[in-house]
């Protein structure tokens, strides 16, 4: 019963960062139709503004300042280069991105260096919150929690419930109706991609001291949230969510079980040996394949449900 | 996508012949003019990787899907190849002459496809290229479970003398270098010879117009899967050629997304639009890794740079910017364009070197402070304590770019106006 809630709760902690990450993925998909390769390149940026800048002004200052940072660098990336690649197609524009999130990766390393940086928690946030059956919840995630549901109460009353939200969502379905109406509908769409850059940046403050500022942090999360975003169905925004909290909790529990099917196989009367047919397979532990859990999930989810979990239509 | 035109000869296509022999000869001759080892070891490269990013193409550039994990293919290829050469070097193996071990390699890459691809090619468009990331990804993350297979850290190795073919043993590297060339030239052609077939051609379309063509009653996902397939089966060729040229393969750097980002990156810059494209692609590939790489420690940092800018503004490649002036040389348009040339170089490399003299100062501060302050960039010594370097760097800078754009609006301005001649030209053949 331990092991369960404090499982459930780091993996819904890191359920909820990852659905911090692929909103802003999920956001410029679905608004523009591109898949940002750079998105956890962002992600990564924020933590290293957020480092310089928390060493500068302190935490709570860097956890606004970061993300507006990389909201003009999104918004300037956008207007300078994005929307120049646009006319030639929808490949192309994943290319630009892709030669950006090399661009960023060498930069952050020409800047901050190739090794980890001591990116640390804030007083504030250190130690833990709470205790359950004697083990303790660090404060530091339960923050990324309360963000994160901050973040999606905040982005859904952006979209649904103020002016330019709903411009936002005409310009998705009719771009042109939008723009005879008086509306700049290329603006909104910087707008969008540097919001979206944004919410990956505020993901990047928190998870870079809760985890580790490195220049290896883009990669690392980079395809897990491309999974999340083919999960949950490609430009829905409760989908990523669903898809976000189910590899999170996935994930987490998986990586602490060491059973395998050889012990499963033992309980049953059969043993196997390093004789047994197939006996690499049989004695793989599940903490072993947690890496490539959500891979599998994505390949299963193909199979049986190609639109995602939450998708509309098939692409 | 501009469709090419080719020179007809009836009824021997003497054009084609010329280019192919001519090709056939470079390969031959190659390693006479570049004696050195290095050299011989870089041509050695060129070759399979032409055939990986050639076959790459059949995926980007024939059938316009954007492929992340094509290392799978050649990696799982490669690892195929170097057991079934440890298993013919086994006493009482089976024996497999070395020379077809490519094909071994070669059928494994068609059955990693097959079993793969299914999955993959269930989507087209940018759902596909996610699906070749995860795919990737799982393969690369499953090549650590099993260290049986993979040799996990350490890599496998291999020893490819076991066998001789007549005198050779294929141990000098030369030996080596012409069963690589072979095989390009072999699979060049046979992937050039694709591109004429209904299937190749069926490709295209899908590309192009996926709905029309599920409207005349093909099934693009067949298509595409097809197509897949065919990719592997080069991709694995080209795996295991680098199998038998380094002797030893690794999952962490032969499986790895760096790896099919690579393949991805020089096959775009050669450019895709074109059926050599992916070979200056490759050729470009070798010529970064090897030597770029020597010369500077910021090479990953330009190479980017150079992609972003390919894309922004030739999106056809190295090799569209070639068959663009070839058009206009054609027309015999090409004598006003050499003094712009000369200038656009000029120009251009006094921005290049003064911006690599700013990255490289700032390299040397992150990697080499320890050294003192002081580096030499192309025999001058520049030293990143003084303010001098930094500014003089800078001012060279600022004012190479305000050259390159006044050569480059003039550039713009006669590139017009020539395009126009000739499309009037043009008009005007069709309409006598």
């Amino acid at each position: 019963m331990e092991f369960f809630a404090i499982s459930l709760l780091n993996g819904l902690s890191y359920g909820l960062l990852l659905f911090m990450l692929s909103s802003g993925l999920t956001l410029i998909f679905s608004m523009m139709g591109v898949l940002n390769f750079a998105h956890t390149s962002f992600y990564m940026l924020g933590a290293y503004f957020a480092y310089t800048i928390s060493g500068v002004v302190g935490f709570w200052p860097a956890l606004v300042i970061s993300p507006l940072v990389v909201f003009v660098l999104g918004a300037l990336f956008e207007r300078y280069s994005l929307r120049r690649v646009h006319k030639f197609g929808h490949v192309p524009e994943l290319l630009v991105t892709f030669g950006l999130s090399y661009l960023i990766l060498e930069l952050v390393q020409l800047v901050w260096g190739r090794a980890t940086v001591p990116y640390g928690l804030p007083e504030q946030l250190q130690g833990p919150l709470f205790s359950l059956y004697g083990t303790q919840f660090p404060k530091s995630r339960s923050f990324i929690m309360l963000l994160a549901l901050l973040m999606l109460l905040s982005v859904w009353l952006l979209l649904t419930r103020t002016r330019i939200g709903l411009v936002i969502q005409a310009a998705l379905t009719h771009p042109e109706t939008v723009e005879a109406l008086g509306h700049n509908v290329p603006r909104v769409f910087m707008l969008v991609f540097g919001g979206g850059a944004a919410l990956a940046a505020l993901a990047g403050v928190i998870g870079g001291n809760t985890y580790v500022t490195e220049p290896a942090m883009a990669g690392a999360v980079g395809s897990i949230v491309f999974v999340v975003v083919v999960v949950g169905g490609m430009g829905s925004l409760a989908g990523a969510f669903l898809a976000s909290l189910l590899i999170g909790v996935l994930q987490t529990f998986a990586v602490a079980i060491d059973q395998s099917l050889a012990t499963g196989l033992q309980a049953l009367g059969v043993t196997v040996t390093d004789q047994t047919f197939g006996h690499e397979l049989l004695q793989l532990s599940v903490a072993q394949i947690a890496p490539i859990l959500p891979y599998l999930l994505l390949v299963l989810i193909l199979i049986f449900r190609p639109k995602g979990l939450l998708g509309k239509r098939e692409g | 996508m501009s469709s090419p035109e080719y020179y007809r000869f009836k009824p021997w296509n003497i054009g084609r012949f010329v280019i192919w022999a001519g090709f056939a000869l470079v390969l031959i001759v190659a390693p006479w003019l570049f004696r050195s080892s290095l050299a011989l070891t870089m041509l050695s490269q060129m070759g399979y990787l032409i055939i990986i990013c050639l076959s790459y193409n059949i995926l980007l550039g024939q059938g316009g899907m954007l492929s992340f994990g094509h290392a799978v293919y050649t990696g799982l290829g490669a690892f195929v190849a170097v057991h079934a050469m440890n298993l013919a070097a086994a006493k009482g193996g089976v024996p497999i002459p070395l020379v077809l071990i490519p094909l071994v390699g070669g059928l494994a890459g068609l059955f990693f496809a097959i079993l793969l691809g299914y999955v993959t090619t269930k989507k087209s468009g940018t759902t596909f290229a996610m699906i070749t990331l995860g795919i990737g990804e799982l393969v690369a993350a499953m090549s650590l479970m099993f260290p049986g297979f993979f040799g996990g850290e350490g890599g496998v190795t291999t020893n490819r003398t076991y066998g001789k073919l007549f005198d050779w043993t294929f141990g000098p590297q030369i030996q080596v270098y012409y069963l690589i060339a072979v095989y390009c030239f072999i699979c060049t052609a046979l992937m050039f010879a694709f591109t004429g077939t209904p299937l190749g051609r069926m490709l295209n379309a899908v590309r192009d117009n996926p709905e029309r063509v599920e409207f005349i009653g093909y099934n693009t996902q067949r298509v595409r899967y097809l197509g897949f397939i065919i990719a592997g089966f080069f991709a694995g060729i080209g795996g295991s050629l680098a199998a038998i040229n380094f002797e030893i393969v690794n999952a962490s750097d032969s499986l790895s997304g760096v790896r099919s980002g690579g393949y991805l990156l020089f096959t775009f810059l050669g450019g895709a639009t074109f059926f050599f494209g992916p070979m200056i692609g490759a050729v470009l590939l070798v010529l970064a890794s090897v030597l770029l790489s020597e010369l500077t420690k910021a090479w990953l940092l330009y190479l980017g740079l150079v992609f972003l800018f390919m894309v922004m503004y030739a999106p056809g490649g190295v090799a569209s910017l070639i068959m663009m002036n070839l058009r206009v040389a054609k027309f015999g348009k090409f004598k006003r364009f050499w003094g712009l040339y000369g200038a656009l170089i000029v120009t251009g490399a006094i921005v290049v070197l003064a911006a690599a003299a700013l990255v490289e100062m700032v390299y040397h501060i992150q990697l080499n402070s320890a050294l003192g302050s002081t580096l030499t960039f192309l025999g001058i010594e520049l030293d990143t304590a003084s303010a001098t370097s930094w500014a003089g760097a800078a001012v060279v800078l600022v004012i190479g770019i305000a050259l390159v754009e006044v050569v480059r609006r003039r550039f713009a301005r006669v590139w017009g106006r020539a395009q126009e001649e000739i499309e009037a030209e043009v008009k005007r053949m069709e309409t006598a």
